[in-house]
């Protein structure tokens, strides 16, 4: 049989300052198929579809729409032409109505006033459709994220879109939610739609996915048919290259535990307080050890960092830093019992970025460098100075404001505010992204110094060849649970790869117990 | 060293080292618009308005909203407004002025009365009042969590009321000369005590905010709270303090100006918050936190007062006044974003 595809991108290429974002990428969709995406993080599935729905422009390559060449110049535009994303975090009004929503923008009107009946009735229409039941008039605030989901597909319907994308639709969702899901998104298939469902849940993609396409450090690797592949496989495809060598692996002597934490706990996030964010997490870390604790965005590991360091309340759970006991309800206090963290958002998190480098050094350390809380200047140039020399960190001046540093330095710069406090336990969230390679070389090799010094480092990384390279243990978490405990010998790709997805669990690091 | 590694960042030190007019204007225009109005009112009004006496006369005017303002300059720093500068100054003042006299009657309002407590006492409580209403403040801010906006909005109408009640709806007027000579002395027969106390306060609060861990720890709270917090800073606590900064200022300026109109009015300081947020935001601090400082805010607060009463002497009506005043603020946050727009 052949059919024609709905949708064909070719050869697509899209450069970032710095990055290669997509080289030569290849994806097709054909009428009446389910085609998943998939890829680690930072592979560019997003990037690819945000080319697709005009959020970016390609550098080179051709997009098809049902053989016709088309050039998707803005997110409008995609939506004329019946290209739909709907996002992982749903673009709704919170105060509008299920039928303001979907029709937004495009209200049934006479001179201007809205026709609120016809409104409603197109509305339920379109949940008819979808064999759900949502009344028109009530408000998406009210809403489950499994039913504002709905309004976003009916929004897609009422444009008449021809592809929908689905950026992890089912992150947020319970079993049944996500049974109700797959049905409507076999009943869109049976319309003849295409829907491109991204996922980083194995067993989703296999129950639901006609075909699979995999993208790897934004190439192409391969399009497979699901019914003739197994997600062994497919995991393979998305981390199966070669750990890349430039980490440099050094020799590490773990010494005593340094920091220890025991049946960590913590339920609700801002949007669901309900959700499970980390059940009973125990661990530790020795002096001068490396570990790397990996999972899927969403797993629990960053909010594991902010439970430890004190930066989010946890609901249950101890830690002991050097065997006794510390209170951390704060970065204060967290600080005080000798730790450091390196946030995941730089920007956001960690720079002052209208402050110059000198400040945003000593912020954490100010106190060092004051007496009878005056700052003495020439302490402080001579400590950050000593830093900005060790990290070789490239800029004008001290007084340089931390904004017009490259994101390189810009870590750089939030790292040596921690060594300047000398922590014990330093927990680095996502330590290298978006930084180039030489500047990710270089923290690469002062991780491997701090360890040697004493420092027990806890990583956290998306990228599954750092992960590999830089730790001597690896913890991986899959939503909310630690789910495996693996030595440096122990880990491959695919074991690690097997666990982030919850295709499988080594534990028996579980619950606490007295030893 | 620390600088000239790769040709990039010695560009980007020439690029910064080369004289650029938008950010010497950036730096320095609020000055340059400060003596340009000076210099136009001489020029229109040679014999009256460039005389020592004008001058140090309207530097007085600009020293008790110049002190608030001092004062508001580290709530906005961190990100903060306090709306209700000017009936915390009018409490102050009239708590003070009654406990001074012993009494809130309008008949015993007569000179020399005075129930010991002293000037010394009486600036005390004033500043006193002013901390507790900051405090107050300044707690429903970072333990309630909300919006200083609508804290201050509260106090702004809050304090009043008290104002009106303390002192019975009226002033409390008539003092001694002890009571008086902090706000109506000159030094000299010329320098205005007053404008001694404003230049002085503006010293100290310029230290403590270039050369303090304190004054650095205001800055990084409006300039990333998160971040501040996540770099192991008490937010909270350094939040409260700026709020008990200003309500200091307002209490202390709450003395000056009885002390200067010689009367404790319950309607002092009504539209005070609008000068002194001008002032600030003339002087260049952002209010979004986390960029400026006191030299601009003294350079605000005088520009504002020379507009005034230039303007007067120029026989333009008040109404005019505002209106004039009011498009300078615009112009003023405008001019600063413009000299900020390349330098990011």
């Amino acid at each position: 049989m052949n059919v024609q595809p709905i949708l064909k991108m070719e050869g697509i290429s899209k450069r970032f300052p710095g990055v290669q974002a997509l080289h030569d990428v290849h994806l097709e969709v054909l009428p009446g198929e389910i085609h998943g995406l998939l890829g680690e993080n930072g592979a560019g599935k997003s990037t690819l579809m945000k080319i697709l729905s005009g959020v970016y422009r390609k550098d080179s390559g051709r997009v098809l729409l049902r053989d016709q060449e088309i050039e998707v110049n803005n997110p409008h535009h995609a939506q004329t032409l019946g290209i739909t994303i709907i996002h992982q975090e749903l673009n709704l009004m919170p105060n509008l109505t299920v039928a303001e929503n979907v029709f937004i923008g495009r209200e049934p009107n006479r001179f201007s006033f809205v026709q609120w009946r016809k409104l409603h009735e197109q509305t339920r229409q379109l949940t008819d459709r979808l064999g759900i039941h949502l009344p028109p008039t009530t408000p998406v605030r009210n809403l489950s994220v499994a039913e504002r989901q709905m309004v976003e597909i009916a929004r897609a319907l009422s444009v008449k879109s021809q592809i929908i994308i689905m950026d992890e639709p089912t992150s947020a969702l319970t079993e049944n939610e996500v049974e109700h899901l797959f049905d409507i998104m076999r009943d869109l298939k049976a319309q003849g739609l295409g829907v491109i469902f991204i996922s980083h849940r194995m067993d989703e993609v296999f129950q639901i996915c006609d075909r699979i396409t995999v993208l790897r450090d934004g190439e192409f690797v391969g399009t497979v048919q699901a019914s003739e592949s197994s997600a062994d496989e497919v995991i393979r495809m998305m981390v199966g290259r070669p750990v890349a060598e430039f980490f440099g692996q050094g020799e590490s002597h773990p010494g005593d535990v340094v920091l220890e934490v025991r049946n960590l706990s913590k339920t609700g996030t801002s949007e669901d307080p309900q959700k499970r964010v980390l059940s009973q997490i125990s661990f530790r870390l020795r002096r001068g050890e490396i570990v790397g604790l990996a999972g899927l965005v969403g797993s629990g590991r960053t909010d594991l960092a902010r439970c430890i360091f004190g930066v989010d309340p946890r609901d249950e759970g101890e830690i002991y830093v050097n065997g006794s006991p510390a209170a951390i309800h704060s970065p204060r206090d967290a600080i005080r019992a000798g730790m450091g963290m390196v946030p995941e958002d730089r920007k956001l998190q960690a720079l002052f970025l209208a402050m110059s480098v000198q400040a945003n050094t000593s912020m954490a350390s100010l106190g060092d460098v004051a007496q009878w809380g005056f700052i003495s200047g020439g302490r402080e140039r001579q400590v950050v100075g000593s830093y900005v020399e060790k990290l070789n960190i490239r800029l004008a001046n001290l007084d340089q404001r931390a904004l017009d540093l490259s994101g390189g330095n810009q870590q750089k710069v939030v790292i040596s505010r921690w060594l300047a406090l000398k922590p014990q336990i330093l927990i680095m969230d996502e330590p290298t992204r978006g930084i180039d390679v030489g500047a990710k070389a270089e923290v690469h090799a002062l991780m491997r110094q701090l360890a040697q010094e004493g420092v027990a480092i806890l990583m956290i990384s998306s990228e599954l060849p750092e992960v590999l390279a830089m730790s001597d243990r690896i913890l991986v978490m899959h939503e909310g649970d630690l789910v495996g405990e693996l030595t440096r010998e122990e880990a491959t790709p695919e074991r690690v790869g097997a666990m982030m997805t919850g295709e499988e669990s080594s534990l028996s690091v579980g619950k606490y117990e007295e030893a | 060293m620390a600088g000239a590694k790769g040709a990039a960042p010695a560009e980007a030190a020439a690029r910064q080292n080369r004289f650029s007019l938008r950010a010497f204007m950036g730096r320095f225009g609020a000055l340059i618009f400060l003596l340009a109005l000076v210099i136009f009112f001489s020029a229109l009004k040679p014999n009256s308005f460039p005389t020592p006496l004008n001058l140090f006369n309207i530097a007085r005017q600009a020293s008790i909203s110049g002190l608030v303002a001092i004062g508001m300059t580290f709530v906005i720093l961190t990100g903060g407004i306090d709306l209700s500068v000017g009936s915390l100054l009018a409490l102050s003042g009239i708590v003070a002025a009654a406990v001074y006299k012993g009494g809130t009657g309008l008949l015993d309002t007569t000179a020399g009365e005075t129930s010991g407590v002293g000037v010394g006492g009486a600036i005390l409580i004033a500043c006193l009042v002013g901390l507790a209403g900051g405090f107050a403040q300044g707690l429903t801010i970072t333990k309630l969590k909300i919006p200083p906006f609508i804290v201050t909005l509260g106090g702004l109408s809050a304090f009043r009321g008290l104002t009106l009640l303390v002192g019975n709806g009226g002033p409390i007027s008539a003092f001694d000369d002890n009571f008086k000579f902090l706000g109506q002395g000159r030094i000299g027969e010329l320098v205005p005590i007053p404008v001694i106390i404003f230049l002085g306060a503006a010293v100290i609060a310029h230290v403590i905010l270039r050369y303090t861990q304190y004054g650095r720890y205001v800055y990084a709270v409006g300039g990333n709270p998160e971040a501040a917090r996540l770099s192991g800073l008490n937010t909270g606590l350094i939040i409260l303090s700026v709020y008990m900064i200003v309500g200091l200022m307002s209490g202390f300026g709450g003395y000056m100006l009885a002390s200067r109109l010689n009367s404790a009015e319950a309607i002092a300081g009504v539209g005070l918050e609008l000068t002194v947020i001008a002032s600030v935001v003339i002087g260049g601090t952002s209010l979004f936190g986390g960029e400026g400082g006191v030299f601009g805010t003294v350079i605000g607060s005088l520009l504002v007062n020379v507009l005034t009463a230039g303007l007067t002497q120029l026989n333009v009506i008040s109404y005019v006044q505002q209106i004039i005043i009011g498009l300078v603020i615009i112009f003023a946050v405008f001019f600063d974003r413009f000299t900020k727009a390349r330098r990011s």
